[in-house]
């Protein structure tokens, strides 16, 4: 009888329910729509961004990394998150360049997928914002302006000048803390407010997140943490007058959500167990809160969690789990 | 003060186990060979007694027990002596074993012997008639069972938890023996009780099999303490110390045992197997095994002689499908695949479960990407991703002196979650097999 070729393995023998590349590309799915609500408010220049930025990210790993890395869908995640972070009017190539810096020294240097410290592309983000400041401080203003016409300077050449006519708005956040004008908070959470591409249609971001966080693919105890975090931290400043922007408000504004969501619930990059998730939202909460008020920035999600991206060795140190049978002591029926 | 009935962490693999669940078991015919290894427990392997060319009976002793941690074997079928040699064992090595030539025309008929008479018998006795038969564990680690019936003097043991989960995939042999022999198994209760000392018996049962438990219910006899709990269906409620957690709500010290906690575990198979060295005097010449899996033609569960080479016992069933991929002795959560069917059944077969391409985990190995999955997994609360990261980097020592190696069950929770196919659980024994190298003196 000729039987047919029998495998050994190790058990478990049966395949759990999950993948690393299945994680990622529902990420990459669940970013879609984000994207399209971007495009939709932003027109097709946000669409470009983030092409551009994606292409930027998923390049590098093509030729750097480990073989076969691409498919794994992690450079495209870090690729549309940079996108979503960036002005739509941002030169393309600075978006490339952004994707490129994100994926070569945010991940490829330190070993590839798993062994990044900080969030590739908030690190992408912090590298652009520090070469080109002016260029990242743009918000292009959209009133008025076809759909169809390009925000800002999209096809400038690399190291040109941008062209000093482009119309531009101010964020919300930069409205209120240097001109002292605040945004209508509905106009916050449904879109059409200067900022990057990513930082409108909070409710888009949050049903996307809720879609994560149901299949498990990302740990809800870190969005939640933030968002109360900040909620509670801004509203002992508003009512006590220290600060001008409400609990809303500060929820809304400066792709907080995004952060949340998307950034800061990072595997790689947050802590793993369910306590030290906590610990790593409430402090990128407590940061933000601090920057937004005290900090010369109007934004401060990016560096709070880059900050906190830094601390969490110590977090998932400190946060080991009890093992069974140490908790208590005694046999109490 | 029972509120949930359950452990924290563990996993939920699909259970598959309506192939066999209710199916009948039915006895395998004997197969025209048995390969008796002299190592089927935990222990020493036993001493031989018989020569090529020796015709034996079954139920006749061919191997003698060697010390107090090993167990005496017995021919599953009469017949000659053909080799006595090195020869497959299921452990994927080759192992000293005795090989016979089961005589066609033979009745099976064991020799006449006296059948001890529970009731008259001291518990010294009782302990003696069940190491005497061979009696080991049968739900996979064969540990000899007469060791667990003589627990030592100092410790104070209040109750018998009889382990019914049978948690494992596919696997339903536990599960028929309730719900076919039910008495067997009350009285194989009734004998450990005597032999322990303890005045109370708590079954725990999977809910996933109610016809046992109703078995067992309406079997159960008035003048005993016994009392059946329907559990969670959650893998591995059969493991001892997350069992005892949720039958009693109590917690195994880490590093201790059963004992620690007033508590001794024994699985429904065992005993039902200590029941029958009483009721017809046989040794465990024989078992029941579940043959399944999609990669099966015909599932069954089956009352095996034991020695019954792979090869025979799945031709019994129909033979293998061509999506057969793998073949997997135990469940597929803890049990080992074999790639040489000529390996026979061993006492401590549970079963014989064929995967299909499609189920087996895939080879692709990805990073680690600290998904915490692992962490919400592991039932005895360690951090397998730690350990991963530490074991790929050779570090054992430090893994059982910071990372509670030891307590590791080795129960696979955490590699069947990984997204990334890291093989955790495997690096883990991998581990504790090198720091026990290192341990033994040179
Ligand atoms: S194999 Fe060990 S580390 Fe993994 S889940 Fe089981 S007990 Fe935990
Ligand atoms: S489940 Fe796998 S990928 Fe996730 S943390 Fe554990 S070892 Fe890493």
């Amino acid at each position: 009888m000729s039987r047919p070729p029998l495998v050994v393995t190790a058990s478990p023998h049966l395949a759990g329910p999950d993948s690393t590349p299945r994680i990622m590309w529902n990420v990459v799915g669940s970013l879609v729509p984000v994207v399209a609500i971007a495009t939709y408010y932003f027109g097709p220049s946000a669409l470009l961004v983030v092409t551009a930025a994606t292409l930027g990210a998923v390049i590098p790993e093509h030729f750097f990394g480990k073989r076969g890395s691409l498919g794994d869908g992690s450079a495209a995640i870090t690729g549309i998150l940079l996108g979503l972070t960036l002005p739509a009017g941002i030169p393309l190539w600075m978006a490339f360049l952004g994707g490129a810096f994100s994926i070569a020294f945010g991940k490829i240097v330190f070993g590839g997928l798993g062994q990044n410290p900080f969030n590739p592309a908030l690190l992408g983000r912090a590298f652009l914002q520090a070469a080109f400041p002016v260029a990242l401080t743009t918000w292009p203003a959209r009133e008025g302006a076809s759909w169809w016409s390009l925000a800002g300077d999209n096809f400038a050449l690399p190291l040109m000048r941008a062209a000093p006519d482009a119309a531009t708005g101010a964020t919300p956040l930069g409205l209120l803390k240097f001109e002292g004008t605040k945004t209508d908070v509905g106009e916050l959470y449904l879109g059409s407010i200067p900022g990057s591409t990513g930082e409108t249609a909070a409710i888009v971001i949050l049903l996307c997140g809720a879609y994560l966080a149901w299949r498990r693919y990302l740990n809800w105890r870190v969005p939640v943490g933030i968002f109360a975090t900040v909620a509670v931290f801004s509203g002992l400043l508003y009512v006590t007058d220290v600060s001008d922007a409400d609990p809303l408000f500060m929820l809304g504004s400066g792709g907080l959500v995004i952060g949340a969501v998307y950034m800061a619930t990072d595997m790689v990059t947050s802590p793993v167990t369910h306590k030290g998730a906590w610990i790593f939202a409430i402090g990128i909460g407590f940061l933000v809160v601090v920057i937004r008020v005290w900090g010369g920035l109007a934004e401060g999600v990016q560096y709070a969690i880059l900050l906190m991206n830094a601390l969490v060795p110590f977090i998932n140190r400190a946060t080991q789990p009890k093992v069974f049978g140490t908790r208590r002591e005694g046999t109490a029926a | 003060m029972r509120n949930a009935l359950r452990f924290r962490h563990g996993v939920h693999p699909p259970d598959s186990k309506t192939l066999t669940e209710s199916l009948r078991t039915k006895r395998m015919p004997f197969p025209d060979e048995v390969v008796l290894p002299l190592s089927q427990h935990a222990g020493n392997p036993a001493k031989l007694l018989v020569q090529v060319g020796d015709h034996i009976e079954r139920g006749d002793m061919i191997a003698a027990a060697d010390g107090f941690i090993s167990a005496p074997i017995h021919a599953s079928a009469s017949g000659v002596v053909e080799e006595i040699g090195l020869w497959p064992h299921p452990n994927g090595g080759y192992q000293d074993a005795v090989r016979i030539r089961v005589d066609p025309y033979s009745a099976q008929v064991p020799r006449a012997r006296l059948l001890p008479e529970w009731e008259g018998l001291s518990p010294k006795e009782l302990v003696d008639v069940v190491r005497d038969a061979g009696v080991v564990g049968l739900g996979g680690a064969a540990f000899p069972t007469y060791v667990k019936l003589m627990p030592r003097e100092d410790t104070d043991i209040e109750v018998l938890v009889v382990n019914g989960c049978e948690c494992e995939p596919y696997l339903t042999t536990d599960h028929r023996t309730m719900a076919d022999f039910p008495e067997r198994v009350h009285l194989g209760i009734r004998i450990m009780m005597k032999c322990l000392g303890v005045p109370r018996a708590l079954i725990g049962i999977e809910k996933n099999k109610p016809d046992a438990i109703e078995a067992i219910r309406k079997t159960c006899p008035d003048d005993l303490d016994v009392e059946v709990l329907p559990l969670t269906v959650k893998y591995p409620q059969g493991a001892e110390k997350m069992l005892i957690k949720a039958l009693l709500d109590r917690e195994v010290p880490s590093g201790g045992l059963p004992l620690d906690v007033g508590v001794v575990v024994q699985n429904v198979a065992s005993i039902a197997t200590i029941a029958e060295a009483f009721e017809t005097g046989l040794p465990l010449i024989e078992r029941i095994v579940t043959v399944t899996g999609e990669g099966v033609a015909k599932p069954a569960n089956l009352i095996v002689p034991v020695g019954t080479k792979l090869i025979d016992l799945i031709n019994a069933c129909g033979g293998l499908t061509k999506k057969a991929r793998e073949v997997v002795l135990g469940g597929p959560m803890m049990g080992t695949a074999v790639s040489n069917l000529d390996a026979p059944v061993l006492k401590g077969t549970t079963g014989v479960v064929v995967l299909t391409a499609r189920q087996i985990r895939a080879q692709r190995q990805y990073p680690c990407i600290r998904c915490g999955h692992c962490l919400d997994a592991c039932p005895v609360f360690l951090n397998p991703q730690k350990l991963g990261n530490l074991a790929m980097a050779g570090r054992h020592q430090e893994m059982q002196d910071e990372h509670h190696l030891r307590d590791c069950m080795l129960c696979g929770c955490c590699s069947y979650v990984c997204p990334s196919n890291i093989p955790l659980s495997q690096l883990f024994g991998a581990s504790r097999a090198a720091l026990k190298r290192t341990a033994a003196p040179a």
